[in-house]
């Protein structure tokens, strides 16, 4: 007892403690925390900081203030093009709301027949680049389109191709987020709603519309935010329709007026952190809506509502294979529009570009280097940020970065990229133009959708298996390969999958980063299109689609194999 | 007996908060002990600390004489159970208990030997093969007592690990986990929140409050002589009586006057007495407390009675509990006037809050 008493002893400094503290745990996490934090330093902060810096420096790099914003907002063109971005994004973002909003409703709300092919047509456009329905709408509505006269003397080059292109390509982003808002739906309200003796209308409005309210927000403001971002749809279809993102590329490629683009940047960025910071707040209203009390929904059949649906999805799933058929069957005719016999004349690249077929394959191995190494990165990431013990501020710090990419448009980031990394000065400029930068790159663009999926995942874990460990002396990279990694294999099947998918079509941030011996098959389509190679365009954009489509298959495939193996426990 | 955990000048601070303020505490080998208290009292804080999943602000540990106090969970010798189980959702049962030993360095045939020894104990040998999400809550929490005892640790930590569970099973495996702490001997601490659950099983008690410990004691103590008015409001029920001390021999209670119970009381003195509703029996005695009767709740083996004070209509009603039998040859009628006594031996007396008493007249009010 006594010299319990008398220890009472001075309280060990921080150095001490942090020595008692020490282990082979927290060597490993710390060592794996400080890593993440410089690589998210020099590969998210500090590109995004050099464009800011740029921003308010003359050509050669003295600080001018504000004096480019003050020029840049004296320009009538310059105003046009954000008044043209406002404009586009609105008009698109509501098309896409009710469009997917309705066609979200017939797959959960209906008994209409064929629900998973509409699911999987629906979702189709997620497996193209955005170049795609622009080009498949010139062959359909452009000067030669064969449908050209549908417009009424339209022209579909500006406006009305930018809201069709962005409307095709922005649809299923918008559907996944809707179909799970509205799946997730408790059978409880709508039978309160029936013994009040509501009518059906008003029970949508007083019961469906609200409790998808925060999935209908963030679909308005992604949609918004991806169209505003996206540059491949204007650059191939907007005519002289300028944008801002199409600004940003003409500036940097086109004048090597790196300020302006810097400024454009910034401009492009204020609206996309906005709506990004928006969605954040509805989001964190939106949890339990749906707790584990809730009934879910089943609809009954019912025979008008049911033939509307149906009507209304097959003329959608119609326009989408419309388009998607127009760029494949544009692909294979030898000579639009004056020779329309079929032949694989365009995909003979060689013959149309001194690349050939390199594009394909660069873009191949992008996509396989951004898929294994960055859903390496992403987990272990999200997984040392989440079940860390300790370092606390660090953690905290990693959070905040990880969710900086989704706030960025892609071309922004790449004008970084350019920034940081194409200067002589910087020890790392030897990675510019190389396929390691583009990986780096692309996974960074992609890096916060891949962060969310593996936190999902890992919240779903009891929180005391890192505890229950250390008590049964089980080390934490241990616990981590034998518990987390297998029950979150499918987020891990699903995050290489979206890397994979999304590494392929991509087009915005690569576009400046690439070089003759890197160059992405996105980006040569775009090149192509340029050079009025339309039908070679379009044959790179179909094996884009047709890579990207087999990709998804053999993930389903891989994913049933290897759930059977981890999941078996999920079966009661 | 053997101090088996010391814990000194224990302070955790979150920020601007303090958790557990100035706390010391010595437990025995072999001890099973309750850290009881309301939610945010600081018992769960004191319980990571002592693992090392929160580590204190300062103070110390010592564990089998060895200072833990900063050391990380994995350089310290403990088992722990949670609330939600907390089992490899992704191994069986058998794998969830043997993942341990082989990290222990066992061979596979003694850990096998081990988990079939563990899975008898539980009653769960046919369960090996089967996961977590194939069995009843219960048998989860099995698995999980089993795990954390199978690498034999010196101390077991269980943090609520009966609140999630039915009320049967609960007070069945109540009695399992108090019979095997015994035969194994090992120490062991609970969190609960639940004072049945403290008084059932616990060796002794430690009640806390806002960071700090009101009174260490046996069930016994603990109830029979709460330390502070927290312990007497939050451990079992209590009437507390508004009473004054009113001259050298008598206090006054309502509009009686009754001998003084402890010596120690001075004239003028303002006090509340405190009893338990067992401890107040009907009298025919006219020295007695007069009461009328206002609402009688049967319970079974007892009727709950709620008593109003003649002369004292804002005073809170004082509840009795009165046995079946009791009730029968008393006779005892809803809206009647009876008498009351206590005994001292079983009677408490706490400084009057005045505060309290005014929310109470209130509520007397509107009821």
């Amino acid at each position: 007892m006594d010299t319990s008493i008398n220890r009472k002893l001075a309280t060990p400094n921080y150095l001490q403690r942090l020595s008692l503290s020490f282990s082979r745990d927290s060597a490993l996490l710390g060592g794996i925390l400080i890593i993440l934090t410089v690589l998210m330093g020099f590969f998210i902060l500090a590109p995004m900081l050099t464009m800011f810096a740029k921003s308010v420096q003359d050509l050669n790099g003295n600080f001018i203030g504000l004096s480019n914003f003050t020029a840049y907002f004296q320009s009538s063109a310059m105003l046009h093009s954000i008044a043209n971005t406002v404009t586009v994004g609105l008009i698109t973002t509501a098309i896409v709301g009710v469009l997917s909003f309705s066609y979200a409703y017939a797959l959960t709300r209906s008994c209409m027949p064929f629900k998973t092919l509409f699911q999987i047509v629906g979702s189709a456009p997620i497996l193209a680049p955005s170049l795609l329905p622009a080009i498949s709408l010139i062959y359909l509505f452009g000067n030669q389109g064969i449908a050209k006269e549908l417009l009424g003397g339209a022209s579909i080059y500006g406006v009305i191709g930018i809201t069709i292109g962005m409307a095709f390509w922005t649809f299923p982003h918008a559907l996944m987020i809707l179909t799970t808002a509205l799946r997730t739906s408790d059978a409880r309200l709508y039978e309160a709603a029936t013994v009040l003796k509501t009518h059906p209308i008003k029970t949508f409005f007083m019961v469906t519309l609200p409790a998808a309210k925060y999935g209908v927000i963030s679909t308005l403001i992604l949609v918004f935010t991806l169209v505003v971002c996206d540059f491949g749809v204007p650059k191939v279809i907007g005519g002289s329709y300028n944008v801002l993102a199409t600004d940003i590329f003409k500036q940097v490629v086109g004048q090597q007026n790196f300020a302006m683009g810097a400024v454009t940047s910034v401009l492009l960025l204020l609206p996309a952190v906005l709506a990004f910071m928006i969605d954040r707040h509805v989001q964190r209203k939106q949890q339990n809506l749906f707790d584990s009390r809730s009934v879910a929904y089943t609809p009954k059949p019912h025979k008008v509502r049911d033939g509307i649906c149906l009507l209304f999805c097959s003329t959608i799933a119609l326009a989408i294979l419309a388009v998607i058929g127009m760029a494949i069957y544009a692909s294979f005719v030898t000579f639009w529009p004056w020779n329309l016999s079929l032949s694989f004349n365009n995909y003979n690249f060689s013959e149309v570009s001194t690349y050939g077929w390199t594009p394909y394959f660069n873009s191949l191995t992008l996509a396989s280097w951004v898929a294994v190494f960055g859903t390496v990165i992403i987990f272990i990431g999200a997984y040392v940020i989440e079940k860390g013990r300790g370092f606390g501020p660090i953690r905290q710090l990693l959070q905040m970065i990880t969710i900086i990419p989704m706030a960025v448009p892609g071309i922004v980031l790449g004008l970084g990229y350019i920034f940081f990394f194409n200067d002589v000065n910087n020890p790392l400029n030897g990675l510019y133009a190389t396929m390691i930068l583009l990986v780096i790159n692309t996974v960074v663009h992609y890096y916060t959708v891949g962060h969310m999926t593996a936190l999902t995942a890992l919240k779903q874990l009891p929180a005391e298996i890192e505890a229950i460990s250390a008590s049964i002396k089980m080390p934490q990279y241990k616990s981590f390969f034998v518990i987390t990694l297998p029950i979150c294999a499918p987020a891990i099947m699903d995050i290489a999958a979206y890397l994979f998918i999304n590494a392929l079509t991509t087009t915005s941030a690569v576009v400046f980063l690439y070089a003759t011996d890197t160059i992405p098959a996105s980006v040569s389509v775009l090149n192509m299109d340029d050079a009025g190679q339309t039908g070679s365009a379009a044959a790179m954009a179909v094996m884009i689609l047709v890579t990207a489509a087999l990709a998804k298959v053999i993930h389903l495939i891989a994913a049933s194999f290897i759930n059977k193996r981890t999941q078996a426990w999920r079966q009661k | 007996m053997n101090t088996y955990l010391n814990i000194n000048n224990l302070v955790k601070k979150f920020g601007n908060f303090t958790a557990l303020n100035d706390i010391s505490l010595q437990i025995n080998q072999g001890e099973f002990i309750c850290f009881l208290g309301p939610s945010g009292c600081g018992k769960t804080t004191l319980l990571r600390a002592i693992a090392g999943l929160d580590l204190a602000t300062s103070g110390s540990i010592l564990q089998d004489g060895k200072d833990t106090t900063f050391l990380p969970p994995e350089k310290r010798d403990f088992g722990i159970v949670f609330q939600s189980y907390a089992l490899f959702p992704n191994l069986t049962v058998a794998e969830n208990i043997s993942v341990g030993l082989h990290n222990q360095g066992k061979s596979v045939a003694e850990a096998v030997d081990i988990v079939n020894h563990w899975l008898g104990i539980i009653g769960l040998s046919d369960s090996a093969p089967k996961y977590p999400s194939q069995l009843s809550g219960g048998q989860q929490q099995r698995v999980a007592l089993a795990r954390a005892l199978a690498l034999s640790p010196g101390l077991l930590l269980l943090d609520e690990p009966l609140s999630a569970l039915d009320a049967q099973v609960r007070s069945h495996l109540r009695e399992e986990i108090r019979t095997l702490q015994r035969k194994l001997g090992i120490t062991t601490i609970m969190v609960t929140h639940d004072q049945e659950e403290a008084l059932a099983m616990a060796d002794r008690i430690v009640v806390m409050n806002h960071g700090v410990i009101e009174q260490v004691g046996t069930p016994q103590e603990i109830y029979d002589k709460p330390a502070s008015r927290f312990v007497a409001e939050f451990v079992g029920n209590m009437n507390f009586i508004a009473s004054s001390v009113v001259s050298d021999e008598h206090i006054r209670i309502a509009e009686t006057l009754l001998p003084k119970p402890k010596e120690s009381l001075k004239r003028g003195d303002l006090f509340d007495l405190a009893v338990r509703p067992e401890d107040i029996q009907f009298s025919e005695d006219k020295q007695d407390l007069p009461v009328q009767i206002k609402a009688m709740e049967f319970q079974g083996t007892y009727v709950r009675t709620d008593c109003q004070l003649i002369g004292e209509m804002n005073a809170p009603m004082i509840k009795i509990d009165v046995p079946i039998r009791e009730v029968r040859s008393l006779g005892l009628n809803n809206g009647e006037f009876r008498r009351i006594r206590y005994s001292n031996e079983f009677s408490h007396i706490f400084p009057r809050k005045l505060n309290q008493s005014a929310t109470t007249n209130t509520s007397a009010v509107e009821v």
